[in-house]
């Protein structure tokens, strides 16, 4: 997709899906224009860093600990899957539920710790992450806290900014109005175009609030994104992947690393989807975005995109059995 | 499955609007002393688990918890409170649309949090 440079375009996040989590490369489509590199020049000085091309993924919903058939191998696969990738990504983000909580004493350390070492294993150059309820609705995130540091955070990659929120710590799904002040500060010193990225573990707009698929005052959170026009929001905590647009921002759901939830627009209760002997990781998954979209654009052309994922026919297919396919990354 | 902004806002505003009249307008409350529902939440679990209403009927739901502090959310009849162990929360309502509506904890309460509902059903 080309288009004219203007403010109101800048990256695309896009390519194909290859069904645990998500990888994404984010493609600048400048060119050699004085314009072009105006546009860098001043996001960069915004974010510390002018943008260029780079990948990340997403990882969701390992629930370690979590009493299922799958146990840790959907992790521990994910993890050796990005190991593998000819290009490895830059950064690997975790959208909570990190761990399956418990109360006998001591055995929720040791899967938070079980959990950081196998994840330890990425051979990336950082790992964020932000916590579940299961990680941290029982002790208000002093765990999570403990282990990883924060629980809502932001920090600046090669030109995208990142916002991890916490939308679950307070037992409640909200976020809160001190950390939607701290939001707000933290989002003022940016331009409007510039490209942001928030991760956070619950849905924040009402997916299926009968279910505990919202975030009470996530209306609040997108209205402090409003302004900003290149919003990819990404979270977990359904274990099914989804894509919602509102306003400027485009939301996406990874795929769960431990067991997968029906449609919720297809069955009343939620109970999750059986696990099927035959086929471990059904309905669990990787999901690729390349990016494909940036081949064949003229090498003088200003190809100015947006921020979007754009998943392909492969999504919601058969999960890792997809990592046989060609990959194109 | 792409969802649109226009479907989902739909949705939840009539929800919205639903729920801030069965809870908020004092006209909509019968003249007589509200019946008393007594709602016990203890993890994870709530009794009874299903309560019928007549829609415009107004109850009083008297709610505590045995255990540590629960949830009660049902967006489209606008109750949404916090079950804070050791005191009776008190909530009034006046369903103003008939159905059968999925309650929910939604304090996060242990494990098993994710099972905790209970059904009340709106009659004509």
């Amino acid at each position: 997709m080309k288009k004219h440079l203007d403010r109101r375009r800048f990256l695309k996040i896009a390519g194909t899906s290859m069904g645990v989590g998500a990888l994404y490369t984010v493609w600048p489509g400048l060119g050699r224009s004085a314009e072009a590199a105006e546009l860098a020049r001043r996001l960069g000085a915004a974010t510390g860093e002018r943008p260029t091309p780079f990948s990340f993924a997403q990882l969701s919903d390992a629930h370690v600990g979590f009493d299922g058939p799958v146990g840790t191998r959907a992790l521990e696969k994910a993890v050796a899957t990005i190991n593998g990738l000819p290009r490895r990504p830059d950064l690997v983000l975790f959208t909570g539920d990190l761990t399956h909580d418990t109360e006998k004493p001591g055995e929720h350390a040791a899967r938070m710790n079980l959990f950081k070492e196998i994840s330890g294993r990425l051979q990336v150059q950082k790992i964020y992450h932000v916590p579940g309820e299961h990680d941290a609705g029982l002790d208000g995130g002093e765990l999570f806290r403990n282990v990883f540091g924060p629980t809502s955070y932001s920090f600046d990659h090669r030109g995208v900014h990142f916002i991890g929120l916490d939308n679950v710590s307070r037992a409640k799904p909200e976020v809160g109005a001190e950390q939607r002040a701290w939001l707000a500060k933290d989002l003022s010193r940016f331009h409007q175009t510039t490209p942001i990225v928030v991760f956070t573990h619950r849905p924040l707009f009402d997916l299926r609030p009968d279910w505990e698929w919202f975030t009470s005052d996530g209306d609040d959170v997108m209205n402090l994104l409003a302004p900003y026009e290149n919003v990819t929001v990404l979270y977990g905590h359904i274990h099914r992947e989804d894509h919602h647009i509102s306003g400027h921002a485009q939301h996406f759901a990874a795929r769960s690393l431990s067991f997968a939830f029906p449609d919720p627009d297809k069955v009343e209760e939620k109970k999750a989807i059986p696990f099927d002997k035959d086929q471990p990781f059904k309905n669990l998954g990787l999901r690729l975005i390349d990016r494909t979209t940036a081949a064949g654009a003229r090498a003088d052309a200003i190809r100015v995109q947006d921020v979007e994922l754009a998943m392909s026919e492969l999504s919601g297919t058969e999960g890792f059995q997809q990592l046989t396919k060609p990959a194109t990354f | 499955m792409t969802r649109q902004w226009t479907l989902r806002i739909a949705g939840s505003g009539l929800a919205f609007v639903a729920g801030l009249l069965a809870v908020a307008s004092p006209s909509a409350r019968a003249q007589d002393e509200p019946r008393v529902i007594v709602i016990t939440a203890k993890r994870f679990e709530f009794s009874p688990n299903l309560i019928t209403l007549a829609r415009g009927e107004t109850v009083k739901l008297q709610i505590k918890s045995e255990d540590v502090t629960h949830g009660l959310f049902v967006r489209p009849l606008g109750i949404d409170t916090e079950i804070v162990p050791g005191r009776v929360t008190e909530l009034t309502v006046t369903p103003a649309t008939a159905g059968t509506y999925r309650a929910i904890c939604d304090h996060f309460c242990g494990a098993g949090h994710g099972g905790m509902k209970m059904t009340i059903i709106v009659r004509e």
